[in-house]
């Protein structure tokens, strides 16, 4: 079945990163047919910035987003933009200090990645802790596969404590009010070195 | 340096650009020369890493005449050689492409099609460069052109090009677009001793004694190619010249060497020529459509055979040599044909030279894909 996500924030928080590592995770350690596309202007850094990934069982023929199934917005205008082209029945993950939605919007699920990052004592994982609360609530990629494109992503230096944010945001799933169907926390990962061991390549 | 191997074999998730990039290490390319333009820039940033790790020289020219100019010297002195470009840096690569086409030197180019004319649209799609990759530089010549459309493809295609270069001792092009050049998926690089390679052919015999004539044909109509310092007496240029390399100003030298130029690829298309079919089978209306398009034109075919119309979809891989005798045989059995392209129609004119059924264009000048809904629409049309 053909999905499509979008994931949407401002110039610097890593939007794209997190969509090539969603896409990398799908289609190389998750068995499943990814493309990966952004947006592509003349500027260099800032602005509104959006990554596009079409995740499928089968081969993906037409790689541009269209009708998101899933909108992840870390910046108040990328929703106001973005999601009135959602498709109907779609679902909305937002970061709750970040995005205020309308008051007429439906169910969402919302994680305050930019806060957890800080309290990891790096803001700039942010994107990460998404990523990591983005693949519980979602059910698209495996934990284990985006875990992989991780290890295979990230200088060594860098991988400890991305591999904290992304069990931060995914475990924050589990406690944010309502249950998590995709949810399976095998417990011991709170500190993130135990889900480093815990999964192989 | 810390280097990772020339053959990065293995599954990766990639740019267009750079499995471009990667294609052209793995073929055994160890020099390019190229000036930096979007949307090819990603080729030149990953070989200006890559080339050094792997024993090869990246050159960042002053310009893309330089850049053709130099990745000509390149390979007559041995090295398997590329460029990668965009938009108006082809044009300005028009010129020394005509030189690697008379001198007979192989080589790979790879176009990144953006909006034109001119300075046009410098980070969005276009289509429009077709007609010039096949007519681009002055005189008659034959040219073999590749339209990727994914990632993979352009890794593979890449490695072929180079492949058809050297088999050929002629320029050949890497048509692709920009939004194949940066999209990323999934391209399996297959190990080292798999990738195909066709070397050059080479004298029989060493560059001792007197009488040796370096553009004298084989009956395939190609002269093996020998390389600068090798010790062979051996001149090359753009004149009209004779088998020994030496300038020959008359009409009968001139049109021996260019029917030749032309007939050493001409006669063996159906050998270059590939293309990809998709629900054929039972197609009464043809889609034919390259590159990104080609995308949105296999889910054209997909939305049309929910609503009970026979669509199929003709892909050519090679836009040049075009798959002539493909159409001509479906021409046969199939009511019309649809050529959806970023480009106010160059391809759809292509096709009309090998049938009188009705030829639908569907068009746009670039900027954006082409989405399949007016591809639909057209197929609804001629479908009646």
């Amino acid at each position: 079945m053909r999905q499509e996500v979008r994931l949407a924030g401002y110039g610097g928080q890593g939007i794209v990163l997190a969509g090539q590592l969603l896409g990398k995770a799908a289609a190389i350690y998750d068995g499943k047919e990814a493309v990966f596309t952004q947006s592509y202007g003349p500027e260099a850094r800032g602005g509104a910035s959006s990554a596009d990934l079409v995740i499928s069982d089968g081969p993906v023929d037409y790689p541009l987003v269209s009708r998101p199934n899933f909108l992840v917005a870390m910046f108040q205008e990328a929703y106001e933009r973005y999601r009135p082209e959602m498709a109907p029945g779609g679902l909305l993950v937002i970061d709750t200090d970040l995005v205020k939605p309308s008051a007429d919007e439906g169910p969402y699920r919302a994680v305050p990645a930019t806060r957890l990052a800080e309290g990891l004592g790096k803001k700039i994982v942010a994107n990460v802790v998404m990523l990591g609360f983005f693949t519980a609530v979602s059910g698209l990629v495996r934990r284990e596969a985006v875990e992989a494109a991780l290890r295979a992503s990230l200088a060594p230096r860098l991988l400890d404590l991305n591999l904290r944010a992304f069990a931060t945001g995914y475990d924050y799933s589990s406690g944010e009010g309502e249950s998590s169907p995709v949810l399976s926390p095998a417990g011991g990962e709170e500190k993130g070195e135990g889900a480093v061991r815990a999964s192989g390549r | 340096m810390k280097g990772e191997p020339a053959v990065l074999t293995g599954q990766h998730f990639l740019l267009g650009d750079h499995a471009c990039a990667e294609g052209a290490l793995a073929a055994g390319c160890r020099f390019f020369g190229g000036y930096p333009i979007t949307p090819s820039t990603e080729v030149a940033e990953l070989l200006a890493r890559r080339l050094p790790e792997v024993g090869g020289l990246f050159v960042q020219m002053e310009d893309e005449l330089a850049s053709m100019a130099a990745i000509v010297g390149a390979s007559v002195a041995g090295a398997r050689a590329m460029t990668a470009t965009s938009g108006p840096g082809f044009s300005l690569m028009m010129e020394n492409l005509g030189l690697a086409v008379m001198m007979e030197v192989p080589c790979v180019v790879i176009n990144v099609q953006r909006g034109g004319p001119s300075t046009g649209l410098p980070t969005l799609v276009g289509q429009a460069d077709v007609m010039q990759a096949r007519w681009g530089s002055h005189g008659d010549y034959a040219i073999v052109a590749y339209s990727p459309a994914s990632p993979q493809e352009c890794f593979d295609l890449t490695v072929k090009a180079f492949n058809t270069a050297d088999r050929f001792r002629i320029p050949v092009l890497v048509m692709a677009d920009e939004v194949v050049a940066h999209m990323m998926e999934r391209v399996t690089i297959p190990p080292a001793e798999a990738i195909p390679r066709v070397e050059r052919k080479r004298p029989a015999h060493g560059p001792e004694g007197n009488g040796f004539l370096p553009f004298k044909p084989d009956d395939d109509l190609i002269p093996p190619m020998v390389h600068a310092g090798e010790g062979y007496r051996v001149h090359f240029t753009g004149l009209t010249h004779d088998e020994r390399g030496y300038p020959a100003l008359t009409a009968p030298a001139h049109d021996r060497l260019v029917r030749r130029l032309v007939d050493k690829v001409r006669l063996r298309e159906s050998e270059i020529v590939e293309y990809e079919e998709y629900c054929l089978e039972d197609a009464r209306v043809v889609i034919i459509a390259y590159g990104s398009t080609a995308r949105s034109a296999r889910r054209a075919v997909g939305l049309a055979r929910e609503q009970g119309i026979a669509a199929g979809l003709l892909r050519p891989i090679t836009l040049w040599p075009f798959p002539e005798e493909r159409v001509k045989k479906l021409a046969e059995r199939v009511r019309a044909f649809v050529v959806p392209e970023l480009n106010l129609g160059q391809i759809s004119r292509e096709v009309e030279r090998f049938t009188s059924l009705p030829v639908l264009g569907v068009n746009h000048a670039g900027g954006a894909m082409m989405p399949p809904e007016p591809i639909l629409e057209a197929i609804r049309e001629v479908a009646g």
